[in-house]
Formats: structure tokens, sequence, C-alpha cells
């Protein structure tokens, strides 16, 4: 690892080695060995996290860079079972930025914060020499208030089942279809969104998931590799059992990609007792978006630290953390 | 999962025909077949769906050299490098390629050190970044069988007929029948039949392995990419060594015909002439492998252009990658020292862990212990 790749920032194996041979080596403390969404702070009362967004096209089918810079930090403390509540805002804009695509952006933030119900308390602006940014890089930083108690990437125990909240796939699906070069035409919505409504929907429900996470960068593939390790048990998924539209599916065929490696925004993996899956899944589709949410597989012994796949023939194989830049296979 | 609308995949990956398939291939299957599957895209399939966990212990597989960007030797990769660090070069190629490394590194690690490389779909997209960089001199780095080797031929098409005059070729087109004639001349090999290549067979035709049936004895049947098909051609092959025939057969028809896409193969002809020599990473140098731009069109020709700053040395490959040992059928991906452990996907010693299709990316990716 000499120079920093593409390959660095993608959420699943060369991510985690600069992650351990760079950031931990100098800051690693008993908050992010946790390695976990947002850390606990104050006694375990608040929850805390940061993410930095970066897209283009700016605005993209389903959502744009102001909506993605609230979903994105609000459901990492959602994942934790915190209250979204402060928001920091930080960004850092090209010379030459036009206003008033600036006052679509805020205006899109504005409208996100409102369906966390968290506002944000303080801010930063940054304007760069052409060139020094792509447009608008956007920074946020959140302070949540914990309502669901002891969830944790460590918590899974074998029995337990794994639930997928919606079909997967869509916001990265959607963002390769956009970009320059990939002529596919395609009505595909990013699954872009707030993540709150439905953690405390769950939680007015009495349900108490052992673990949560949002499969953004990485996707379920990373999610579940995750935490395999963490957990050290096994994770096996019934593959027909993922949910995937069509269209994904398809962009996917074309292109060579594995759905669970794509990327999404308002997607999460929930680990519960096998007694609260109904109910959940109940619950979570009462959300229009979760109509194909469902339970995919289970926590066994069979392969510590391993996720495995099984198909309707009976074979199975490994998921494995997702490696490199994704690009689309030759032939 | 709820259906809405068409599916164009379920019926090719069917549970109950996959079962049926899996039954009859066990009951029919007698004497030990060594298959090769000699495209990438089979050694993908078949490790992807576990195919190998649903047949019998008579049927083994050789994963043949039939990705593209595997068996691109680090030469050819160095002079990619090199031309991407010329001025005012834009560098263009197709998907993984760019993450392939040679001597300096891959196009990747160009990229992050300032080379302007792209990655486009579809070979004529390169005409739109041309036409938006006009001050640039654009080098389409082209690679594939025969597969992509039309596209390639119709973006030189379009570069003549509106006369561009910034858009130049790095050709490192292959083909098929010559390595499966050098795996098959090669004394230690043990291939018994071919699965032949989907894709490839669309654009040449069954015909071109009509000699290797012939003059060979060994049955081969063109074959889809989804698990069905892979089954199914395996089937029709369990039953041509049962009746002691070797014949071409084509189980792909859907795509497939004897004669191919005659326009396409035109195509071909009209812009390129087969190399001498084509160095294929992992088997070394294989006569009348390779493509090369006809002598009338070298004024777009990056490799005459540029010979003077263009690389001559041959690097030999990895001392302990047996990667041309897998590709002969002679060894697997897991009786390498290096697989998985020096050798992985994310930093590649040998040709078969390069790109997915290949075959120590494909076991190490679904493979394991499974």
């Amino acid at each position: 690892m000499k120079l920093i790749t593409l390959a660095h920032g993608n959420g699943g194996e060369e991510n985690n080695e600069l992650i351990e041979g760079i950031f931990y080596k100098y800051l690693k403390n008993d908050y992010l060995k946790k390695s976990e969404d947002a850390s606990l702070i104050e006694g375990g009362k608040l929850a805390f996290t940061t993410d930095s967004f970066t897209i283009s096209p700016l605005f993209f089918s389903g959502g744009d860079i102001g909506k993605l810079s609230v979903c994105g930090t609000c459901n990492d403390l959602a994942m934790m079972g915190a209250k979204p509540k402060y928001v920091t805002l930080a960004m850092i804009i090209e010379e030459g930025f036009e206003v008033s695509v600036l006052d679509e952006i805020v205006k899109s933030i504005k409208k996100e914060l409102e369906i966390c119900g968290a506002v944000v308390v303080a801010g930063d602006t940054k304007v760069v020499p052409r060139g020094s940014v792509d447009r608008l890089f956007i920074n946020t930083s959140g302070v949540g208030v914990m309502q669901l108690e002891g969830i944790s990437a460590s918590n899974l125990a074998v029995g337990d089942a794994i639930v997928v909240s919606r079909d997967i796939g869509t916001h990265g699906a959607a963002i390769y279809a956009n970009r320059e070069g990939i002529d596919i035409t395609s009505t595909l919505k990013s699954d872009c969104a707030s993540l709150w409504p439905m953690v405390e929907a769950l939680k007015d429900a009495r349900i108490k998931p052992k673990e949560m996470r949002d499969a953004t960068r990485g996707g379920l593939a990373a999610v579940l590799n995750e935490w395999a390790k963490a957990s050290n048990i096994c994770i096996e998924i019934d593959e027909e059992k993922i949910p995937v539209c069509s269209e994904v599916k398809g962009i996917c065929e074309l292109l060579g990609f594995e759905p669970s490696a794509l990327a999404n925004e308002g997607t999460f993996v929930l680990a519960l007792d096998p007694n609260d899956v109904d109910e959940a899944i109940k619950v979570l589709k009462t959300f229009s978006q979760n109509k194909m949410c469902s339970c995919i597989g289970k926590v066994t012994d069979e392969y510590t630290k391993k996720v495995v796949l099984s198909s309707e023939w009976g074979t199975k194989r490994f998921l494995d953390m997702p490696t490199g830049e994704l690009l689309p296979r030759i032939c | 999962m709820p259906q809405k609308e068409l599916d164009l995949f379920k019926a090719f990956r069917n549970p109950e025909h996959m079962k049926a398939l899996a039954k009859l291939i066990k009951q029919e299957s007698k004497t030990k077949i060594r298959l090769m599957e000699v495209c990438g895209g089979h050694t993908h399939t078949i490790m992807k769906y576990g195919i190998p966990q649903i047949l019998p212990d008579t049927i083994e597989f050789v994963h043949g050299p039939g990705c593209p960007v595997c068996i691109m030797p680090k030469e050819r990769i160095d002079h990619a490098y090199v031309l991407s660090q010329q001025p005012d070069v834009i560098m263009v190629t197709l998907g993984d390629m760019i993450k392939v490394p040679g001597s300096h590194g891959s196009l990747q690690d160009a990229r992050s050190k300032g080379a302007d490389v792209r990655f486009v779909y579809s070979p004529l997209d390169t005409l739109k970044i041309a036409k938006d960089n006009p001050e640039k001199k654009v080098i389409f780095f082209a690679i594939g069988f025969e597969t992509t080797t039309p596209m390639t031929a119709a973006l030189i098409d379009q570069v003549i007929k509106h006369d561009l005059k910034n858009i130049f070729f790095h050709i490192n087109h292959v083909t098929v029948p010559e390595v499966m004639e050098v795996l098959l001349q090669s004394e230690e090999c043990l291939i018994d039949a071919f699965i032949g290549p989907s894709h490839v067979s669309v654009i040449t035709g069954s015909k071109i392995y009509d000699q290797f049936p012939k003059k060979y004895h060994k049955p081969v049947v063109v074959t889809g990419f989804e698990p069905i098909d892979v089954m199914e051609g395996i089937l029709m092959i369990v039953r041509q060594v049962n009746e002691k025939r070797a014949d071409l057969e084509n189980q792909y028809k859907r795509s497939v015909s004897y004669e191919g896409n005659i326009v396409a193969q035109d195509l071909i002809n009209k812009y390129f002439d087969q190399r001498e020599l084509f160095k294929w990473r992992g088997l070394g140098n294989i006569p009348k492998s390779g493509l090369k731009l006809k002598d009338e069109f070298s004024y777009l020709d990056a490799e005459k252009i540029y010979d003077k700053v263009l690389p001559k040395e041959e690097i030999n490959d990895h001392k302990l990658c047996i990667c041309g040992d897998i590709l002969k059928g002679v060894a697997k991906p897991t009786d390498c020292k290096v697989f998985g452990k020096a050798c992985k996907p994310s930093s590649p010693i040998g040709s078969c862990m390069v790109s997915s299709e290949g075959a120590c990316a494909a076991y190490y990716k679904y493979g394991g212990v499974l």
C-alpha cells in the first residue's frame, strides 16, 4: 500500500486494510475498537458519528447529495438505536458553483432533517479553487439520544434470524446506470431514505433487535461479513430469499456485479430473536418502500467468521467481503 | 420473492431442473471425464452456482485460459502503463483491465498518480471522449477474445468513416482455437472434452471447433453461461463419452449458429491480421493466437506510433506462480503455495487471480472449503 487508490474507499477489504494500517495504528481506542456505525458516549446515553459525501451526479434518481448527507449520518445513529437529534454540516464548495443549485441542495437537507427530527447546530463553509474538489463535498456529524439499548455487532448468537428491510442494491445500481459511459436507461430509483422512522416503529412495537446496520458501501455482503467476524459466528443465507428487484438483477447481469456488493442508502439488515421475525417484518412492511422485506437466513456455528450462501439446489458457497473498485466485467 | 414481471433468469436457474439434470448426470456418468471449460465466464458460473458439489466424482473440471484479462502478459500491461504516461494521452480500456498489475503497477495505479485513464462499457463510447477532448490523443487499449473484437472493429470503422484524428489503438485481441490446440498438444495434457465458450461462439460460430473432434477426437459442446446450460452441456458430453463419440454439438442454440455472425466476422477481417506470435501470461508464446491492425491502418496503431517509448524486454512469470499448470489442467489453484496468501484478488501475483473470471479468483471468492 504505497498510494491511495479508489479501492481504498470501497467499504470492503482494502478499506479495512487502510483503517487497520493507518488510522488504528495511531488513533485506536475503546470507542473505535468496537467498529460500530456510531460510538456510544456519555455512559451510553448518546450516540455520535460522522460521514462525508461525494457523489456524481449531485442529483440522482431518488435523491441528491443533500438528502444523502442527512440520511447517511442519521442512519448511522438510528442503527445504534439512537434518535438523531443534533447535526453539524460542513461544505467544501468549488468556486463557480451555482448558488441556485446550492439552494436546492440545502432545501433538500431541511426536508430530510424534518423526517429524522434532527436540527443543524453548527456549520462551516469552505470555497476552494476550481479543480480542488468535484463541485461539492459535504461532511455531516450527528449526535443521537439512545432509545434502544444493547445493539451491537458482537451480539449475534446461534439461532438468531437475519432480516433485510427491502430489496437490495438499488442505490448502487441506479448510480452506476447514471454514470458517464454506462449507457443504460433505467427507471430505477436509489433507496436513499431516513431509517429512524422505521427503527422507532420497531421500538413502538416492543421489538428489540440484537443488531442493525444499514448496508451502505460494500452492501449486504460487507454487513454480514462484519457481523460474522465481530460475533465469531457463521451466517447462513438462502440465496433465493435475498430480495432483489428485476431491474437491479438485470443491471448486475449486464455488468457482472453481485447485488449483495452494491451500495444502499436506505436499506438495513437486522439480527433478531427468531420469535420477533414475523412481527418485525409486519412493522417494516407498513413503510411503502419495504414491500420486499424478508427473512433471509440465520446464525449458526458451522463455519465461524464466514457467511455461507445456499442455493435452491443444495449447493453452498462463501459470500466474501467485496474487494476492489466496482468495475464491469469484460465479456 | 414476488414475481412482478417477466423474469429472464429464473428459467435458467430453476432448482427442479438443476436437480433433475444432476440426477441424470449421476446415473449416466460411468467413466472419469476431465472437462475443460475454456471460457472464464463458465468458470465463474461453475464456481458461483456450486456446480461441482452436485456432480459425481467422475466429472472433473480443468479451468481453461479463456479470461482475456488474466492471460494478458505483463509486457502488454506495461505498454498500457507507459502509454498512459505520454503527454496529452487519455488511455481508454474496458472494465476490469484497469486493475491488472504490470511491472510498474496497474492502470488504476497510473490513474492515482495523475494519468488520465478511463474505462468504457462499450468501445464506441470512446468516440465521445475523443470529441470532448480534441486536443488530446485518445488511445483505446483493446482487449478480449472474439467476443469483443467486433466492437473494436466497429470503433475503427467509425474513426475511419468520420476521419477522426485523435483516436489510436493498441490491439491485444486474442483468439480461442489456437490456445485450445496448444493445450491439446502439450505432453502433460489431461483434457478429455471441452465445454465451448458461449459469447465467443456467438460471433465465430461453432465451426471454429470442427478440428477438435475430427483431429484430436475430443468432444466439444458449445454451452450457454447459465447454470442449467452448463449442466445440460455436461450431460451432452457424458453421453458422447458413453457412446464413444467425439462430436461438435451445440447446447447454446438460442444464440449460437454454425456459421456465427458473418457481419462481425467480415468487420474483423477487414481491419485485423493474425500476429505471428502472441505471448499469453502463464502459457508463453502461441503462434497465430493474437490479432494486429493491418499494415494499411498503421497510422492508427499506437504500438507503431509510440514504438520508441514502448518497452521490449521479456518479463518472466513469477517463480512461485503455477498458473501455466492450472491452465493445462495438471494443477488446481489450491495446489499453489501462494494461493490465498501472497496471491489474492487485491494483490494478484499470477494471471488466474487477476480477474473475477480467472480460476484462482473464482476459487478464492467462491471456493475455499465448501
